[in-house]
């Protein structure tokens, strides 16, 4: 076969093409080698990315080099210099614009015939029909939220028929996430795999200092940043009524460390710094351009891997930390029986009779297999449509917070009534069926 | 040089900041003073520098002298398809460079065969030399001159979807290992006179229930331990059986109400937490023990390193005031607690532990004497630094490649041992040897040609026969993994280099800055399962 296209040159696919014309024994059963489908993933596979930070540049570029050349890309930041330590598409002269633009137009100019369109926009702009288009979706995230609304979205595009999973209405989802020097890579068949909230035990929780440490009891110097940060700033308003704080702001960031550090001195505190400072005040993660090539790579090898068949995916977890000597570890994520995002089984929520609204609330937030942000609650009472309690909407918020308080029965919620919860965790509304406890 | 906002050093610092996060000024600074050397700038190798670029390294130099052809530029990021023809290093050096300004790039057009035939001294220069596509007896020479210079040397390979990567190192030595999960330092099984004071200077039974319920869990558990040994002949809890009575009588000290309903007390909640690893008895672990057993620690001369110096220094420590521990480290973790008690016993630990460092200082400054040095040639800092890592003190000595290759050194029984496991790693670098073995036969990579792919299997599988016969071993490795390897035929997917890529950059940047631990020193990875191991070869 040719080389197709007239931007290619003798040569430009070898590596590709002895794994893609070949048929192995590590193939899957189904493969057979053949130059189609280098055809295939060149004109017709259409992969998103999600996200074009430290994990995003790299996997661009790693999919442009593998043979895929119809590629989406999704970002909502701009470029800061704190980024170029590792997102190589980005340099001074691209800083504050947008990382999807400056990112597509690096490795299209860089690979020819690559065609990344860019996206300036969040996840949550588009709709089914956008997400529908792509035949395989990388995300490369650092926000668990972002990540499980994904999720969700990949899960709603699934069809069932009776009952029975429709295995071409499945996009694959590959997630990658590093931290430091650990990272790890997953492959995700929506609705035949573990999906990302089966596995929602494997984020930590976020860490917050408790508010009575923080205002009473500091032991730590971070606990007197975070005191600036939550009780000063509001009270002392050191940039004027309304400023919010800025974690890019220099200005800021000097103002927070003195005053923690007076903080610090009051109590002997010892160790507050300006770089401890804007780590806790932007709530830094430590990064580093090896640990994201790395995740990355096996995220483009297993898109490689899935677009083309010619070896079997990863099954279906990798988890990599190369601190000590170089280590991974590859296991089966289990798929959740009675998953909230993936499972098909409604959702029961059993609460005692004397249950008040702000339990529920409090199940939904703390529950380890849920653990929503800000759940919205409505339901149908008495044939009305009725929002209970929602914390997005400043003006909901506080004419449903007096619910708060209210037993789940005073609000006229009935046993076996259907709850319908919405969620920044998850694009679709989650329904929930309540029971009282006997 | 002025320190604005906006001038170079604030810059830097902006810039490296989430990296600086992990490996301090102190480590940026080992890695922008360092010079690494590339052979070859094919995928892997472009890979590889541009995540030293990207951290600032200092400087690199590519060695290559090869053209850049159709192939290259097609799974290389740092190659355009105007480089065609052009020299390769050069290519990769100029795209490289292009990504950081702070980063010095120099490329010599020759191959490293040339250059260990002509000038040797070349490679003298560098803190680390990088080698990729190398065939096997040009490694072995450049294993020869490095080890000889004491240079190290990492040897990286991509092939199809397996990755290979060698460190070769004679002695690395690593105060800063950064240990994932470290255990506390807390002393509670032989708690110091400072700590006792402390202790005593508060009186559980006579004081608010506001301060009761924020003694910090140190305390209670010093309290209730010296309760339990009152009653057991002064012997901690040791099995399962004493620790949960041990739990309980913790717990029989939460402040009751009047019904005799016991109160939430949080920090009583993280004594009984604590307890297991609270009552691990204070020891030196196993790998510093060895540390201080080896004989470059009991025979110092005045070639030794700062490391054995200081290590002999803590060793003797152990061996007098601290009575067979190692220096206190001086932290404790956060707890429940008020601020001024919390500060207070935050202080003791410090106390002691600055005790311990004036006698290691001691040490340190009597043996650089008798070594004929300076008493201050070590500054006061790295003693302090080394007695607060004291425990995850980490020595890697890595074999040479000659010894490796050699038939009568190598690690035959390991080798075999692994190969029992059809499954084991251990074959993917056993096919990799023959795939070398191979090469100087037929001089070129078996499947490098579709119409000889069949009688190429048959071929490799004999050379895999050949290098396991001559360790004397009768294993075998799986004849699917042959195939697979004809079918690769030495093809280099981009993102398979690019994982050993950021693998190795990690591996030079460890070596670099002496922080966290290099690999001993053999490690594969297959990228179809996902499965990884390090072999010591």
């Amino acid at each position: 076969m040719e080389d197709s296209g007239s931007t290619d040159w003798p040569g430009r696919w070898k590596h590709i093409r002895r794994l893609l014309e070949r048929s192995g024994p590590f193939a899957h059963p189904d493969f057979e080698g053949s130059p189609e489908i280098l055809e295939f993933m060149l004109n017709n596979c259409k992969v998103l990315v999600i996200g074009a930070g430290g994990l995003g540049c790299e996997i661009l570029k790693g999919l442009a080099l593998s043979g895929f050349r119809n590629i989406d890309v999704i970002d909502m930041d701009t470029v800061d210099l704190s980024n170029l330590n590792r997102q190589f598409l980005f340099r001074m002269k691209d800083i504050s614009r947008d990382k999807a633009t400056v990112a597509a137009e690096f490795v299209n100019n860089r690979v020819p015939g690559c065609n990344v369109i860019p996206h300036f926009k969040k996840i949550q702009d588009y709709d089914p029909s956008f997400y529908r288009q792509f035949h395989i979706i990388i995300c490369g995230l650092d926000s668990v939220i972002a990540r499980r609304w994904m999720n969700g979205m990949v899960l709603s595009l699934l069809n069932y028929e009776d009952g029975v999973l429709d295995p071409s209405s499945i996009i694959p989802m590959i997630d990658g996430g590093t931290e430091g020097f650990k990272g790890n890579a997953r492959v995700i068949l929506p609705g035949m795999t573990a999906c990302i909230d089966c596995t929602l035990d494997l984020f930590p929780p976020q860490v917050n200092f408790p508010m009575c440490t923080i205002a009473h009891t500091p032991r730590l110097p971070e606990h007197c940043i975070e005191y600036v940060k939550v009780f000063l700033w509001p009270q002392e308003k050191p940039f004027g009524e309304n400023v919010g704080i800025d974690g890019d702001d220099p200005r800021h960031i000097q103002w927070i460390f003195e005053k923690a550090q007076d903080r610090a001195d009051q109590f002997n505190i010892k160790g507050v710094t300006y770089r401890l400072t804007q780590g806790v005040v932007k709530r830094i993660i430590p990064a580093v351009a090896s640990t994201n090539a790395v995740i990355s790579a096996q995220c483009v090898t297993e898109a490689f891997k899935l677009a083309s068949s010619c070896c079997n995916p990863l099954n279906n977890y990798m988890v990599f930390n190369d601190t000590d000597g170089l280590y991974t570890y590859t296991y089966e994520a289990e798929k959740k029986e009675d998953c909230p995002a993936c499972s098909q089984v409604p959702q029961a929520l059993s609460f005692k009779k004397d249950a008040v609204l702000q339990d529920l609330v409090d199940h939904l937030k703390n529950s380890a297999s849920l653990q929503m942000r800000e759940p919205g609650i409505t339901a149908t009472v008495n044939g009305k449509n009725k929002t209970l309690y929602m914390q997005s909407v400043e003006a909901i918020r506080k004419r449903t917070k007096e619910n708060l308080p209210k037993r789940l029965s005073e609000l006229g919620l009935t046993d076996g009534q259907e709850l319908v919860v919405a969620d920044v965790t998850t694009p679709n509304a989650v329904i929930f069926k309540l029971k009282y406890e006997v | 040089m002025s320190t604005q906002r906006g001038s170079p050093v604030v810059d830097k610092e902006k810039k490296y900041d989430r990296q600086l996060r992990l490996w301090g000024d102190h480590g940026q600074a080992a890695l922008e003073g360092s010079a690494v050397c590339l052979i070859n700038a094919g995928a892997l190798g472009t890979e590889i520098l541009k995540n030293l670029c990207l951290p600032g390294v200092g400087a690199f130099t590519i060695v290559d002298g090869k053209k850049v052809t159709g192939e290259d530029v097609g799974n290389n990021f740092f190659l355009e398809k105007s480089s065609l023809g052009m020299s390769r290093g050069q290519a990769a050096m100029e795209l490289l460079t292009e990504m950081n300004s702070d980063v010095k790039g120099d490329f010599i057009e020759e191959s490293a065969d040339q250059i260990l035939e002509t000038n040797p001294q070349f490679f003298k220069t560098f803190s680390i030399v990088i080698a990729t596509e190398l065939q096997e007896r040009t490694l072995l020479d450049l294993d020869k001159l490095l080890w000889e210079n004491n240079i190290p040397l990492l040897v990286c390979r991509s092939y199809g979807m397996l990755v290979y990567m060698r460190l070769v190192i004679q002695e690395h030595t690593v105060i800063e290992s950064h240990p994932d999960n470290a255990f506390e330092d807390l002393r509670l099984d032989r708690p110091f006179p400072g700590l006792i004071k402390f202790a005593n200077s508060l009186d559980l039974d006579h004081m608010s229930k506001q301060e009761h319920m924020h003694t910090p869990y140190l305390i209670l558990l010093y309290k209730f331990l010296e309760k339990w040994k009152s009653e057991h002949q002064s012997q901690i809890p040791k099995n399962y059986k004493e620790k949960t009575a041990f739990k309980n009588l913790l717990r029989s000290g939460v402040l009751k109400n009047e019904e005799g309903v016991p109160l939430l007390e949080e920090n009583f909640d993280e004594a009984v937490a604590a307890t297991n690893s609270a009552l691990v008895p204070t020891s030196i672990p196993s790998s510093v023990q060895e540390i201080f057993n080896d004989s470059c620690c009991t025979n110092l001369t005045s070639q030794s390193s700062n490391f054995w110096i200081l290590a002999h220094a803590v060793k003797q420590f152990t061996e007098n005031e601290g009575a067979g521990a190692l220096p206190l480290r001086g932290s404790i973790p956060d707890m429940t607690a008020d601020s001024e008690r919390y500060i207070r016993l935050q202080n003791v630990y410090l106390d002691q532990a600055q005790q311990d460092y004036a006698s290691v200082l001691g040490y340190v400054q009597q043996t650089l004497t008798s070594l004929g040095k300076p008493s201050d040639s070590i500054p006061e800092q790295d003693v302090k630094m080394f007695c607060r890592n004291a425990s995850f003190l980490k020595l890697v000595r890595c074999r040479s490649l000659s010894d490796e290759y050699c038939s009568d050194k190598a690690k035959v029984s390991d080798i075999g041992m692994h190969l029992e496991n059809p499954d084991s790693e251990m074959a993917v670098y056993v096919l990799l040897r023959a795939i070398d073995r191979f090469h100087s036969q037929y001089n070129r990579f078996p499947g490098d040609y579709d119409n000889e792919r069949e009688a190429d299997v048959h071929k490799l599988t004999s050379c895999v026969s050949n290098v396991i016969h001559e360790w004397g071993l009768h294993s075998t490795v799986k004849e699917e993994l042959v195939q697979e390897m004809c079918r690769y035929g030495a093809a280099e997917l981009h993102s398979v280099a690019a994982f050993l890529g950021g693998c190795a950059a990690q591996e030079v940047i460890k070596v670099i800055t002496k922080q966290f631990v290099p690999v001993n020193n053999t490690f594969i990875y297959n990228a179809v399962t996902g499965a990884s191991a390090t072999f010591q070869l």
